[in-house]
This record gives structure tokens, C-alpha cells and sequence, in this order.
């Protein structure tokens, strides 16, 4: 395959086989760790911050106007400058509040999210960890975030934090269940739970395409409930801000707020790249069965950019579901859950064993 | 502190006590709801008023009447030229004059715009409150149009005071009529991207339909008049029941639905809007000419009496009560304000709904609370 000459795994290697040269096998390993930690926080803060842009750029884009556009051109740095604001604010100390977990709350957020961004295949060879239980290590660490929420609204001394924070754990224990068999569907036709050899298998065709209608309603049901996930709108219960003025981070300030923030970022962000790992071939090309050269050109495109634009799309769906939809009431978003897209998920997963069974996929 | 903790675990009703207000986005102003709850289910509302208290009906008693319109903006500030015609119609009727057709035709006008423009504010706040954030970015774009003509033709954008008694304060600007007659196009082609942003919606419709039901009964009962008053089957339309200004020779339906849930109260507000387009499309081309005000003393004393006049505001019936003692002020003046009556149905409907609830019904009930304050 042509796309080959971008694979990461020799640099990584000639990376790996240098430091042993030069130091014991312990240190070669914790310069490793070091090396791949700075690079995933570089990258969670550029990510973060370049959501954050994107958001209000494509929110103001469905309401009629221009968005951020005083600070640098097109408003490129609002979000940096808006990140240094963030740093200089006061930390507001709350009365009567648990300080120890009213401290923790932010870190374990941010942690899940750090922790999951490490089992995802950005390129060819260029994946911190490739787990052989990828897809369930992903699932497992995400729902951590939950936990954090929950202490943040307990912490807090605030009677509308600890609305918002059982609504959220009502929301997010209740829809894990819906991402969890979305991704299971998958699973089944892929045959495996590791997400290289996931996106390997997917170099004749997409899992979109490949996997027939079950896989097409594994991938709705999978974007609605990662949406719900996520804590995203219109599942924004959480934080309904016209509700309960901020939710579960109503006391935070400063940067522990932004903490919080930031986690909601990239948590969509790695939602989505689930979705374009799992559903859409992860950084394998766009191919058209047939079209020679249109193929040929698809494959010089490098897998990284494939694999950021398909999360882009993904990113970009999801924004739009919350620039467009009122919210939902709490008791209306658990009826969705366990009274629709459970049993529909439940039976897709069904439907999908019986095709792969019968081997009718393509 | 600690023997407040005990005395709250000692009450076996266990409720939830949150305070919304008088700073929360979707009070729509300084007022304090205090909600008791059972898990997220309104048990109990309290509403707490008076953040916002001028004592506007007190200050109306120490000056005279031209200037007492200028006070009646800042009660309803979205119905700001409505208060202020109900206001000099009450003076026009004490002192029994005649008011020349144009100047009725051109108060018509301008009340429906007001009217209009009234109801997209609230259909913008009404979308941020169920979480449509795109709703008030929609909503505002148009109202914009409306607020260009008022400055115009009355130099004010939201607070006009363009009515004087005897008539109106200067005539209506060169553009006003073409203006106005390019708003209604542009309007009739943008109303129905409301409906299909929100009126459509599935999750939209789930929040609404069925929410916050008031019967005849109890709208009758508790006074609630205007769209909220007519969602449920009371007719209650000033417009229809007494007309004033040039409502007599204009043809418009009453909006009567018999639902009064949320979802009637919104359908009633977006109804309204197209009858108001369809009353400035009546008159635009045929304001009549003529003084754009009465020759008026240059003192106003109103004989000795009592006079009421009602109008219909964008949230229903405005009543002026005005007792004069034949001096240039006032002895007393009461204003019957629909908010105030609104909003004593709020608990009422929301018990048993959830907090989400209260805040769609709250937004359907279109509060304005300095109306409430005064």
C-alpha cells in the first residue's frame, strides 16, 4: 500500500533502539514514558484550545454571526488569551465546601480524559499504547469522568452543583450502556477488540460500509450516545445553564474550571475519534472501489490528516446536534435511553452476530 | 448553623429549598423563585417580588400627566409604546377630546410592531430557556428591523415615549411607511424559519405539549389574560372587547386555543405575530392625513373623577386607573398589570412538574418584571 511510506513504527523503533544503546533498559523505559506524557499533554492543549476556537467559530457560523475576530486574524488567539484570563482568575474558596474533594474533582476529570486519549491509533505506528483490549480499556476509562463530576457537585456546598451532578450520573452510567453494545456491534464484525488491528482490518472498506444496516444503526446510535456521553447538548442536563445556572461546576473558578472545561473538549474529541477509528476506517484512506487513480490520490494524503479530518466530521456533527436542538428534560433523556436505544441496540447486536455468522458482510 | 442543620433533618417533609434568583439566567430579570423540591419535582413555589421596585405608581402622584408617560416605559419596557397610549387615551377620555384618525391609525401601528417585536424577544429567551441557544440569535436579527423603524420615527429604540397626550409627539418619519411594508415581507418569510427551528421540533414538542396546564377555570379565576389567558380558551382580547385607537375598522382573529399548556401558550405568541402583521398591512397604506397632535393646554388638569382605560399589551391587559382631584396631578394611579396576574398562576400550574418544566413554563408565561415591581 502506497500510504506505507508514512508509517510511524520506524522512526519509533529507531527511537527505541538509540535510547538502548545508551542507557539501561529501566531508564530507556521512563525516558519513553516522559517523552510520550509530554507529547499527549502538547497535544491536549493544542486540541483543547483548538476546539474551543472551533466551537465558537461554528456556533457563531449557525447564528448569524462572525464569532471571535479581534484577537490575531479570524480570532485565532481569543482562546489563548482567553486561557491566560483563565489562569490570572481568582480561585474563589467556597464556604463549608469538602476542600480536599472540591480539589480532586477536576484532577480525576481531566485524568480520565488524558488516560483515554492514550489507546488511540492516530497514524500507522503512531499509538501510545496499543492495548489487545483497546475498545474496552477506551470504554472503562472514560466512565471515570463521571466520578469526578460526582464529587464536584457533592463538594461543592451548592444546591444546584448537586442537581446537576446526579442528573449526570443518571445520564452518563445510563448511556455508557448504549455507547458500550454500539461499539460491541463493531466488535463482532471486526473480530477483535484491539483498535490497530480494528482499523487494519477496515483497508477494503470502512466498517460503515462493510457491516450493512447493522453497523449504520450501531453508528446513530453510537453518535447519540456518545452525544449524551459527553454531556453535550441537547443532553447538556448536566450544566443546564438555563436550569441550573452552571451544574455541577457552578462554584469552580479560575483554572480549575478550566479544567473542567478543557475535559468536556476532549472528551468530545475523543468520542469522536472513536467514531472515525471504529465506524470510519481510523487514518485509512478514502477509497472508491474501481477508481484507480482517484485511489492513488487518497493515499499520498497522509494518514494523520485522515485521520484528524474524519474526527473533524465527527466533531463537527456533534456541534451542530447542540447548536440546533432545545434540551431534553431528564426523565424524557432516560426513557430514550433504556426504552429505545437500549433495546434497539441490544437487537442490532443480534442482528449483526446472525451477519457475520452467516458471513453475509461484505 | 448547627442547630439550623438539625431543625431542617428534624422536618419530616425533607424537602429541597433552592433559591432561583434574583440573579439566574432564566428568571428573565430580578426575580426570586423559591422552589421547594422533592428530588427535581416542584413541590411548592414561592415567587418573591420587589427587586426591582421604583415605586413608579407613588412618584406618578407628584408630577404631571405628559410626564407620567414617560415613567409608564419603564414598567413593561417591551410594551413601551402600549403603556404609553393607555396612558394618554385615559387622559384623552377624562378631558373628552377628539382624536384625529391619523393619530389613531399611526398609534395602531405602532403598537402592533411593538406587539411583534415583543413576541420575538420572547420567542429568543423562550428558546434559550428549553436550550436552543440558536433561537435568540434568530429572533434578535429580526427584532433589530423593527427597533431600526421606532428609531427612526421616534428617536427611541425600545423606550419610545412617542405618545403625548393629545396625540403624538412628531410625526412619523418620510421612510416610515416604506420601512414598515419591507418588514412585513421580509417578516412573513423569516416567521416560518421559527417553526422550523423550534415549533417542529420533536424534542421541542416533548417539552411543551401537555406542560403546565391551565384551565378556563383557573384562567378566568386568577385574571391571566394575553396570549397565556387566551392559550386556554379565555377570551380576553381589549382589542376585540373594547376596541380603541383604530382597532374598530381593522378585520383580525382573536387567537383562542383550549389546550393552555406550554406548547398552546407558544403557538398563541406566534399566532399573534401574524395577526399583527396581517392589522399593519390593513393600515399602512391607508393613514389618513391630517395634525399628528391636538392643540393641548399647556397645563393638563384632568375634572375631578375616575377614569379606567385598558389596553392590550404584548402580555396581556394593561389597566390605567387614574383618581384626579382636578389638580395638574394625579391623586392616585393604579396600573392593573398583566405580569403581576401572570405570574400568581405559576405555582399553581408548575406543582408537580419538574424543574426543567418550571422553566419552560415560566418562559411561556412571558414575565416581564419591572411590569411586576413597577
Amino acid at each position: 500500500m502506497p500510504f506505507d511510506i508514512y508509517d510511524f513504527t520506524s522512526l519509533t523503533k529507531w527511537i527505541d533502539t538509540s535510547l538502548h544503546s545508551a542507557m539501561s533498559p529501566f531508564w530507556t523505559t521512563v525516558t519513553e514514558m516522559v517523552i510520550i506524557g509530554v507529547l499527549i499533554l502538547l497535544f491536549y492543549a493544542i486540541v483543547g484550545l483548538f476546539l474551543v476556537y472551533a466551537e465558537r467559530k461554528v456556533c457563531a457560523f449557525m447564528q448569524n454571526r462572525l464569532g471571535p475576530n479581534r484577537v490575531g486574524p479570524f480570532g485565532i488567539f481569543q482562546t489563548i488569551a482567553d486561557l491566560i484570563k483563565l489562569l490570572f482568575v481568582e480561585l474563589v474558596p467556597i464556604k463549608n465546601a469538602d476542600k480536599f474533594l472540591f480539589n480532586l474533582a477536576p484532577f480525576i476529570v481531566i485524568i480520565a480524559s488524558f488516560m483515554a486519549i492514550a489507546a488511540i491509533p492516530f497514524a500507522l505506528g503512531l499509538q501510545a499504547i496499543d492495548l489487545n483490549i483497546g475498545v474496552l480499556y477506551i470504554i472503562a476509562v472514560s466512565s471515570m469522568g463521571v466520578v469526578g463530576i460526582l464529587i464536584a457537585g457533592w463538594s461543592s456546598n451548592n444546591k444546584y452543583s448537586l442537581i446537576g451532578a446526579m442528573r449526570s450520573g443518571a445520564q452518563i452510567v445510563s448511556y455508557e450502556l448504549s455507547v458500550g453494545l454500539a461499539l460491541i456491534t463493531v466488535v463482532i464484525l471486526a473480530g477483535s477488540l484491539q483498535l490497530s488491528t480494528i482499523v487494519e482490518s477496515q483497508r477494503d472498506g470502512w466498517f460503515l460500509f462493510k457491516g450493512h444496516i447493522p453497523a449504520f444503526i450501531a453508528f446513530i446510535l453510537y453518535m447519540i450516545a456518545s452525544t449524551a456521553e459527553t454531556n453535550r447538548g441537547p443532553f447538556d442536563l448536566a450544566e443546564a445553564e438555563s436550569e441550573l445556572t452552571a451544574g455541577y461546576h457552578t462554584e469552580y473558578s479560575g483554572i480549575k474550571f478550566a479544567f473542567f472545561f478543557l475535559a468536556e473538549y476532549i472528551n468530545m474529541f475523543i468520542v469522536a475519534s472513536i467514531a472515525a477509528t471504529v465506524f470510519l476506517g481510523g487514518w485509512m484512506p478514502f477509497h472508491v472501489g474501481g477508481w484507480e487513480g482517484f485511489n492513488h490520490v487518497m493515499d499520498f494524503i497522509p494518514p494523520f490528516f485522515w485521520y484528524l479530518g474524519k474526527t473533524a466530521f465527527v466533531i463537527f456533527m456533534m456541534m451542530w446536534f447542540k447548536w440546533t436542538f432545545p434540551r431534553l428534560r431528564i426523565d424524557q433523556l432516560l426513557t430514550l435511553e433504556w426504552k429505545y436505544l437500549l433495546p434497539i441496540n441490544l437487537v442490532n447486536v443480534l442482528f449483526m452476530s446472525f451477519i457475520v455468522l452467516m458471513g453475509w458482510h461484505f | 448553623m448547627e442547630e439550623k442543620v438539625k431543625n431542617i433533618t428534624a422536618d419530616d417533609q425533607q424537602e429541597y429549598v433552592i433559591n432561583m434568583g434574583p440573579q439566574h439566567p432564566s428568571t428573565h430579570g430580578v426575580l426570586r423563585l423559591v422552589v421547594s423540591l422533592k428530588g427535581e419535582i416542584v413541590q411548592n413555589l414561592i415567587p418573591h417580588i420587589g427587586y426591582i421596585h421604583r415605586g413608579i405608581e407613588k412618584m406618578c402622584e407628584s408630577i404631571t400627566y405628559p410626564q407620567i408617560i414617560h415613567l409608564t416605559d419603564r414598567m413593561d419596557y417591551l410594551s413601551a409604546h402600549i403603556n404609553n397610549e393607555a396612558v394618554c387615551l385615559n387622559v384623552e377620555k377624562a378631558l373628552e377630546i377628539d382624536i384625529p384618525d391619523r393619530i389613531k391609525v399611526i398609534r395602531t401601528i405602532m403598537a402592533e410592531l411593538t406587539r411583534i417585536q415583543s413576541h420575538q424577544l420572547w420567542w429568543c429567551s423562550f428558546g434559550m430557556d428549553l436550550g436552543g441557544l440558536t433561537c435568540f440569535f434568530y429572533g434578535l436579527r429580526d427584532r433589530e428591523k423593527i427597533l431600526d423603524i421606532f428609531e427612526e420615527t421616534c428617536g427611541g429604540r425600545m423606550i419610545v415615549s412617542y405618545n403625548c397626550p393629545g396625540g403624538l409627539m412628531y410625526d412619523i418619519h418620510p421612510n416610515f411607511q416604506k420601512r414598515v411594508k419591507e418588514f412585513i415581507n421580509y417578516f412573513r418569510k423569516t416567521l416560518p424559519e421559527y417553526d422550523q427551528l423550534l415549533t417542529g421540533n420533536v424534542i421541542f414538542k416533548e417539552r411543551t405539549k401537555g406542560v403546565g396546564r391551565l384551565s378556563l377555570e383557573d384562567a378566568i379565576a386568577y385574571g391571566a389574560t394575553g396570549p397565556t389567558g387566551r392559550a386556554s380558551g379565555f377570551s380576553c382580547d381589549v382589542r376585540k372587547q373594547e376596541p380603541y385607537s383604530a382597532y374598530d375598522r381593522v378585520s383580525f382573529n382573536e387567537v383562542l386555543f383550549n389546550d393552555g399548556d406550554t406548547y398552546h401558550r407558544y403557538l398563541a405568541r406566534i399566532a399573534e405575530m401574524r395577526e399583527s402583521m396581517d392589522i399593519i398591512e390593513q393600515l399602512i397604506d391607508n393613514i389618513p392625513e391630517g395634525p399628528y397632535a391636538v392643540k393641548m393646554k399647556p397645563v393638563i388638569k384632568l375634572p375631578e373623577g375616575e377614569y379606567y382605560q385598558r389596553v392590550e399589551t404584548a402580555r396581556g391587559e394593561l389597566g390605567v386607573y387614574i383618581i384626579s382631584d382636578g389638580n395638574k396631578n394625579p391623586l392616585r394611579v393604579k396600573f392593573r398589570s398583566p405580569n403581576f396576574v401572570n405570574l400568581s398562576i405559576l405555582n399553581e400550574i408548575s406543582k408537580g412538574w419538574k424543574i426543567a418544566d418550571l422553566v419552560a413554563i415560566g418562559g411561556s408565561l412571558d414575565l416581564v418584571i419591572p411590569d411586576i415591581d413597577r
